[in-house]
């Protein structure tokens, strides 16, 4: 086999979303010698990219000026706030907390917002590569960050080389700025490896499922931000919904579950489904159309669920960092924040990324988390208690001098049988999507068939002897793409026996598996370069 | 020998197409745009016939916008030598294409030209048969297999009854089909070499091209929506609703 081949620069930065291109922007503005590129994994800049997502403005008026004279194709002023209990024929409506006041925020698609800041990176000298996955991390000798290995192109599922074979090169750098979102597949290594969640609590997670409608003309009030909790969830599990006017007579709605949930038998897309269904929500969907459709995980362990976010050679910068702040549901804001802190940092330190967690735990980014750090966790026992310790905390700015811990969401879980069924108040479903293989289709996911399967399943007689009876499969559940199936198939005996298959190829990427498999046997790795959803304005 | 490599950009075939609410047209607004895949399988033909000896340089052109940069780019990344961008803001229909195409085989002088069958957008699959005709020379189209020796080109074709293998003289033009070949994935070094190759920017204007389109769209629309099924409850209810139907 030839040498590999070998790429350098400065910085080299995983992932394009909002922290990556914010970091690149910054840094080249104060640096603009500074060589930096940026890899993603996604065919186009913002195709994997999916949220909300309403935004607050501020660090992108530091990070670009000008930017409102020229501002991203969906960004529709954010209008009336409405805070909903749900139940399953109506609801209340409640003031809105004040975190949730969206005052002076804009809605935008954040998809089509990394497609705009992408450009305006390279316009400064960064180079920008979309299409290209970084699958490994790359070490000096001396054990530091050296770079990334991109994925090879052309193997095929039984691991031999297809006609158009290419291996993935090396980039080295003098840093490695990892920026790819929630449940990063190099930071997952990169956190173990180097023990950066030894003093921290274990990372939390949500699912979030979204759709992206186009309706008759006439129900849209452009700006209005309505978000609900309530039904369909039930008092256990940590539930609620967004639903965005944009303009153009679209709408943009969702719903996320936390990962915590102890009910082996839930179901995410079902839950969000549901919801769909309301009386509030229905009349607004009937008859429209759904543009697109995906999920992805969000980070919500929050303040005491931060890692150290450096390393020897190399950084964690956004949601792969975890600096998603739960009771505002927004992440941009400190994803762009801490890019153009990581990038002032290094500028100022001669690329040394040594200070850089200091720097981050000493910014407005981390007190922001740090007032918030007890509201998610309330939850965990129950609706009304967390209301309640909300209240309180939002009251007193978080000044409390507990903080609640926060467990691993692979270890929630209860088992069947010792888990007393919620009673699932669920309406018979009329809106589309029938089921979860018809909701991907607006996905647009598509991975070669041909290629090794990127979802590691380290022992698949635990999936068939133990889970099964445990906890019923419950990947064949949380995930939102049904990639997991449980078959029955004639075993080499003559008898019936039940064998895991992973449909990858229709993998949304969002890393659900990775975190919520019960055994910690699911490992999400990047596929073949290009592949997965192809998002439209999410 | 020169070979010149149509390279159009068109909505990635990944993109779920959607049509303007208004009905005229799709959007492409926040859509992926990439390669025409025919045409990809036209630029790999020409780079192995490169790689081969048969041929020295490869030249991509592609119609469009301003902003078909980066796309061509993306021609040059695979291998193209060097690429010529046609400057228009409208649409080009195929006959425009073809005329395009003329005026600069007429500049160029290649040995040989490769175009997609057709382009995934409008599934026209004209310009290579109307250039050729135009152009006054062979055309070879729906290639599938392609062999150049002694001044001519050895093409096998498919056709409705299987496969029709042809000769022709060059210069000629030959339409690709998806058997053709697979692309070559970009490497990332290439990229970066890319970005120094010449691009010669063109104004459609300038090339002196009898305009206008020929063609006028009046409405797009959207496949009709499958109606809900109905559930029987036996083969004796399924026979009465079909016979109900008409269907038996």
């Amino acid at each position: 086999m030839s040498e590999r081949e070998t790429m350098e620069y400065d910085v080299v930065v995983v992932g394009a979303g909002p922290a990556g291109l914010s970091f690149a922007v910054r840094l080249k503005q104060l640096q603009p010698e500074t060589t930096v590129c940026v890899i993603e994994k996604a065919s186009t800049v913002g195709a994997q990219i999916l949220s909300g997502a309403v935004i607050e403005p501020g660090p992108l008026d530091a990070l670009l000026p000008g930017w409102r004279d020229n501002p991203p194709p969906i960004c529709v002023p954010a209008g009336e706030d409405e805070f909903w209990l749900l139940t399953k024929t109506g609801g209340r409506k409640l003031p809105v907390p004040p975190g949730m006041n969206n005052h002076g925020n804009f809605i935008v698609s954040l998809g089509a917002m990394c497609a705009w800041l992408a450009p305006q990176a390279e316009a400064l000298g960064v180079d920008v590569f979309p299409g290209f996955a970084a699958a490994d991390n790359v070490y000096n000798e001396d054990g530091s960050v050296a770079g990334v290995r991109i994925g090879d192109m052309g193997v095929a599922k039984d691991g031999t080389h297809k006609a158009g074979y290419t291996q993935g090169i090396d980039i080295k750098a003098k840093v490695t700025v990892l920026a790819e979102g929630a449940r990063g597949s190099l930071t997952k290594q990169l956190i173990k490896r180097f023990a950066l969640d030894k003093d921290s609590d274990p990372q939390g997670y949500s699912i979030g499922i979204k759709e992206l409608w186009q309706v008759p003309a006439g129900r849209v009030t452009p700006g209005k931000i309505v978000h609900s909790f309530g039904w369909p969830a039930d008092n256990d599990t940590y539930g609620g919904s967004f639903l965005y006017h944009l303009d153009g007579d679209r709408i943009a709605l969702g719903y996320v579950s936390g990962l915590d949930y102890s009910d082996p038998e839930y179901k995410p897309w079902e839950a969000f489904q549901q919801w769909k269904n309301h009386p509030h929500v229905k009349p607004l969907l009937e008859g429209g159309n759904i543009l697109s459709a995906g999920a992805r995980a969000i980070v919500t362990g929050g303040y005491q669920s931060l890692p150290k976010v450096e390393m020897p050679g190399a950084i964690l910068i956004g949601d792969t960092a975890g600096l998603l702040n739960v009771p505002k549901i927004k992440g941009t804001h400190q994803a762009i924040r801490s890019g153009m802190l990581a990038a002032e940092h290094l500028a100022a330190n001669g690329l040394n990324p040594a200070g850089f967690d200091a720097a981050l735990r000493a910014s407005p980014a981390m007190d922001e988390l740090k007032q918030v750090r007890n509201i998610k966790p309330g939850f965990k026992k129950g609706l009304w208690f967390g209301m309640a310790n909300a209240a309180w905390e939002t009251v007193t700015r978080g000044a409390s001098p507990w903080t609640l811990k926060n467990k691993p969401d692979w270890s929630t879980l209860d088992k069947i049988g010792e888990h007393e069924e919620p009673k699932r108040d669920y309406v018979q479903r009329e809106l589309p999507p029938r089921d979860r293989l018809a909701g991907v289709y607006f996905a647009a996911t598509e991975h070669d068939e041909d290629q090794p399967i990127h979802l590691h399943v380290a022992d698949t007689t635990i999936c068939i002897e133990r889970c099964s009876v445990e906890y019923g499969n419950p990947c064949t559940r949380f995930c939102p793409a049904s990639v997991y199936e449980i078959v029955e198939e004639a075993m080499p005996d003559g008898s019936q026996g039940k064998r895991l298959q992973i449909n990858a190829a229709n993998c949304v990427h969002c890393k659900t598996c990775d975190i919520k498999d019960p055994y910690e046997i699911i490992t999400w790795v990047t596929p073949e370069g290009g592949s997965g959803p192809n998002y439209q304005n999410m | 020998m020169k070979i010149l490599v149509g390279y159009k950009r068109v909505v990635d075939y990944n993109v779920r197409i959607q049509v303007k609410p208004d009905g005229t047209g799709v959007v492409t607004e926040g859509v992926k745009l990439s390669a025409n895949p025919f045409d990809d399988i036209a630029l790999e033909e020409a780079l192995r016939l490169r790689e081969k000896g048969v041929a020295e340089e490869v030249v991509i052109v592609g119609i469009g916008p301003a902003d078909l940069t980066a796309h061509l780019r993306n021609g040059l990344a695979m291998g193209a030598n060097r690429a010529i961008h046609v400057t228009t803001a409208e649409a080009v229909q195929p006959l425009t294409a073809a005329r395009v195409f003329l005026k600069l085989v007429e500049k160029e002088q290649p040995g040989l030209v490769i175009l997609g069958k057709q382009a995934i957008d409008d599934d026209a699959n004209q310009t290579g048969q109307m250039l050729a005709a135009l152009w006054d020379r062979p055309q070879a189209t729906f290639a599938s297999k392609v062999e150049i020796a002694d001044g001519k080109a050895t093409v096998t074709r498919e056709v409705d009854a299987g496969l029709e293998t042809i000769e022709a003289d060059l210069p000629a033009v030959i339409t690709t089909d998806l058997r053709l070949n697979e692309p070559r994935f970009i490497k990332l070094p290439d990229i970066m070499k890319a970005k120094s190759k010449p691009i010669d920017v063109i104004e459609l204007g300038s090339l002196g091209v009898e305009g206008g389109d020929h063609l006028k769209t009046t409405h797009y629309a959207a496949p009709p929506k499958r109606s809900k099924g109905v559930m029987v409850k036996d083969a004796a209810e399924l026979v009465a609703t079909l016979k109900q139907k008409g269907l038996l």
